[in-house]
């Protein structure tokens, strides 16, 4: 299965999406990589490097990131992590993993999930 | 400037850093999210207990060890950009025990390739890159024309600093300012005046 890490500047903020995402998806493999070590607001190369060891398999692993440093130091996890299965994903951070989640527990390979959150940033709410 | 003398600059570098951190993050308060000085003040912390370590590198792996250190413990935006301009500058820089005005220089524009790459940005969006780019074509100039490092970098902290002023015109559209927009002119750009700082201390010490 595909594995998720969400990223954001905010502690509460990536573990409010993984368990959002996780009332759609149960076994999905899900980890947060919210704010700093010390819990204050911030993006942690370390913690993002752990949770994408966590959830990482075979099948590769997908970063969903808020905004700034999310997006860069994410990237530069991935770009530590040569050979190794992984992308980042650009759309929104929580319906984005909603669908990522449910993508994920389905068995959908990494290319199909990809290419599934490209239309989420394009769904109009309203 | 071999290694004694750049691990000397970088201390220097990270007590101006430690000295702005309230006035950083004040510029940062009003256009951002007031993180700027405190994260930078937190990376070059760590960056300062790593130099007892570095004594025996060349200069290209002591700046290499600062960028990784940054992006590694900043944990805004200013990590992965001033933690790739150190890196692709220590890359530039490899093989030279003393570093030279011609070999700053060149490295100095592979940092701002690399930020420009890293930060998905250019000129004239009110970043780092405001400062940066100028005095690079400011100590170029002044190098071409005199030959003198202390005049070239003179130069390029002048160039600078109006870059600084500059950001100050215009309206963000990268970075958190970016959700600002046109309420982000009036206001200098926090990325921009911190690496103006740092490069103040590295003229001083040319």
């Amino acid at each position: 299965m595909v594995g998720l890490v969400i990223v954001s500047h905010s502690e509460k903020l990536a573990q409010g999406v993984v368990d959002l995402a996780r009332m759609m998806a149960r076994e999905a493999p899900m980890a947060a990589a919210g704010g700093l070590e010390d819990g204050s607001f911030g993006t942690s190369f370390e913690k993002i490097s752990n949770a994408v060891d966590e959830v990482y398999s075979e099948d590769g692993a997908i970063l969903l990131m808020d905004m700034g440093s999310a997006v860069m130091t994410a990237e530069m996890v991935l770009e530590s992590m040569e050979g190794r299965k992984l992308a980042l994903a650009d759309c929104p951070v929580a319906e984005g993993a909603v669908t990522a989640a449910v993508d994920a527990e389905a068995g959908m390979p990494l290319e199909e999930i990809l290419a599934d959150l490209e239309q989420v940033g394009t769904l109009k709410k309203l | 400037m071999n290694t004694e003398k750049l691990i000397a600059t970088i201390q220097k570098i990270a007590a101006k850093i430690e000295e702005e951190k309230a006035f950083l993050t004040e510029l940062d308060n009003v256009i951002g999210d007031g993180d700027h000085g405190i994260n930078l003040a937190r990376g070059f912390g760590e960056v300062e207990k790593k130099l007892d370590g570095l004594k025996d590198k060349e200069p290209g792996d002591v700046l290499k060890t600062v960028g990784m250190t940054l992006v590694s413990t900043v944990g805004g935006a200013s990590g992965p950009l001033y933690g790739t301009g150190f890196m692709k500058l220590g890359a530039a820089l490899k093989g030279r025990a003393d570093v030279t005005v011609p070999d700053f220089l060149a490295g100095l524009q592979q940092a701002i390739e690399g930020i420009m790459q890293r930060g998905r940005s250019t000129k004239g969006e009110k970043t780092m890159l405001d400062a940066m780019i100028p005095a690079k074509e400011a100590m170029e100039a002044k190098w071409a024309e005199t030959a003198d490092a202390k005049a070239a970098f003179a130069a390029g902290v002048a160039a600078a600093w109006e870059g600084v002023e500059f950001t100050k015109t215009i309206a963000a559209t990268k970075g958190r300012a970016s959700y600002l927009g046109e309420r982000s002119i009036g206001h200098q750009d926090p990325g921009a005046t911190s690496f103006t700082m740092v490069l103040e201390i590295v003229a001083g010490e040319v």
